[in-house]
């Protein structure tokens, strides 16, 4: 937590005043300060495809306002993470597009895959695009790994649906009682074991998914099926932060030592799922969550993020449009991640009741 | 809307009229009458699904589901309430129309429309079991 972070925010706060940024930016913090980096987040982006070279405006400019704001950062961020569900439908159309948006950032991407690129065709073309569907890189003494956490079951994917396309409609409707549960799976479990044994346990992990990695609400998919298999080998890192996508909302958590954090999507918000009258849900208890969606306000309540890197931990820095923004970060003391200005309930607001 | 409240009561009285005229003595129903009843409502909420998740609502792909799953954060109980960006009262099927017009790019529906009524039958069924608060933000 040292100068440069400081120095950091304040220009970051001048960018805010100007243009009253939604991404989030994440920020590492180390012992020593000048170890200390911050990236950004945008995720979500849900690019849909109407006919010839239409799409969906809403969705196209809340991509394009995240990735503006994201170039106006100073000091830039080390790196741009984008969180998964590029497209809709996982068509070419809509990855090209929203490649071709993404290609407009100034810094190196690295890509997450969401359901939505994924269940068409099984992550082809966004492989042909982007890269491999998971991955790990080293970054100024951290462990960054990418898990595909949107598989599921090999019966619900290969032998139910008649055709690729029906299968992505069946599992983009998130309220949709034809969908399965998201799972990493055990190939994957067996390359992050392999993938961990090669660092020490006092290496701060980042783990970026787009589902959880753990269990709020099956009903919507804001669900890993094998998620406590996943922590368990997280377990024995000393500092491990889970980074996800797909719940369109700020949540965040804290299981032994992992740190679970969520993005923003820069396409639209979604309900807490205590909203559903109908089922139960466990949002974790520490989350204060984001104010209640104005729909008056096409961008409210979506959003990017920079993330602040400070000794290992991971602290969320939500600039959310037509809103003030948040940071969700982590509290050495309690060893857990809090909001900075809202934890205390003595603190909370009236837009934050969710009902 | 140009409707005048005291036009809107005199046609409600007239329909009030009307069905008293046809049915038979009030208390005179069955069990079987009241299953059949709830069946017919829930055909009704079954379509108004349909067109939650339906694209014909709109002009641009968009579904009402893709923001609003199992029709949360719609919030049925709270209504009529005041809405600050229209300046006054407004109903559930305003906001719904609202969000054909806007997020859909649709055409909006009118008040009596089928579809308007079985996409209030969903919405109202999603949220059943919860108090009503008319009036609450």
């Amino acid at each position: 937590m040292g100068i440069d972070r400081r120095g950091f925010l304040k220009s970051v706060s001048g960018t805010l005043l100007a243009g009253a940024l939604p991404v989030t930016l994440v920020e590492l913090a180390f012992a020593k300060s000048s170890e200390n980096f911050t990236f950004a987040y945008i995720s979500d982006s849900h690019i849909q495809h109407i006919k010839g070279n239409k799409f969906v405006r809403n969705w196209d400019r809340g991509l394009l306002r995240a990735v503006a704001e994201t170039n106006l950062m100073t000091p830039k961020p080390d790196f741009v993470m984008f969180g998964g569900d590029l497209a809709q439908l996982g068509t070419r159309e809509e990855l090209d597009h929203g490649a071709e948006m993404l290609s407009a950032l100034s810094y190196k991407i690295h890509m997450v895959m969401g359901e939505h690129d994924y269940y068409l065709d099984l992550g082809e073309y966004w492989s042909e695009l982007f890269g491999p569907h998971y991955y790990s890189f080293d970054h100024k003494g951290v462990h960054f790994v990418v898990l595909n956490s949107i598989l599921t079951y090999d019966d619900w994917t290969y032998n139910r649906w008649e055709s690729g396309k029906q299968r992505m409609g069946e599992m983009a409707g998130l309220d949709n009682p034809n969908g399965s549960p998201f799972m990493v799976g055990e190939k994957q479990r067996t390359w992050l074991k392999q993938d961990l044994a090669k660092i020490s346990k006092d290496t701060s992990v980042v783990v970026f998914s787009h589902s959880p990695l753990q269990k709020i609400y099956k009903g919507w998919n804001f669900w890993t099926e094998d998620a406590e298999d996943i922590q368990a080998i997280l377990a024995p890192f000393n500092q491990v932060n889970v980074v996800y996508g797909h719940v369109h909302q700020i949540q965040y958590n804290q299981i032994g030592n992992i740190a679970f954090n969520s993005v923003m999507a820069t396409a639209w918000p979604w309900p807490y799922p205590e909203s559903y009258a109908q089922a139960e849900s466990h949002l974790p208890v520490l989350t204060v969550p984001m104010n209640r969606a104005d729909p008056f306000f096409e961008r409210d309540a979506t959003g990017w993020q920079f993330i602040d890197v400070n000794t290992g931990r991971v602290d969320l820095r939500y600039n959310l449009y037509d809103n003030s923004s948040r940071t969700v970060a982590f509290n050495d003391a309690k060893r857990r991640p809090e909001d900075t200005a809202y934890q205390n309930p003595a603190n909370r607001i009236k837009a934050q009741d969710h009902y | 809307m140009a409707f005048r409240p005291t036009t809107l009561l005199a046609t409600a009285a007239l329909s009030f009229a009307a069905l008293f005229a046809t049915a038979a003595r009030a208390d005179e129903f069955t069990t079987k009458n009241v299953d059949e009843w709830q069946a017919q409502f829930d055909i009704v909420a079954k379509d108004g699904r349909a067109l939650w998740t339906s694209p014909e609502l709109g002009t641009n792909g968009v579904v009402c589901a893709q923001c609003h799953p199992n029709a949360a954060n719609t919030h049925p109980e709270t209504y009529p309430k005041f809405q600050k960006q229209m300046g006054r009262v407004a109903a559930l099927w305003e906001m719904v129309n609202w969000c054909i017009e806007n997020p859909l790019e649709g055409k909006a529906l009118a008040a009596d429309d089928p579809k308007m009524i079985a996409i209030q039958a969903y919405v109202t069924k999603e949220r059943r079991g919860v108090a009503l608060a008319p009036g609450k933000h």
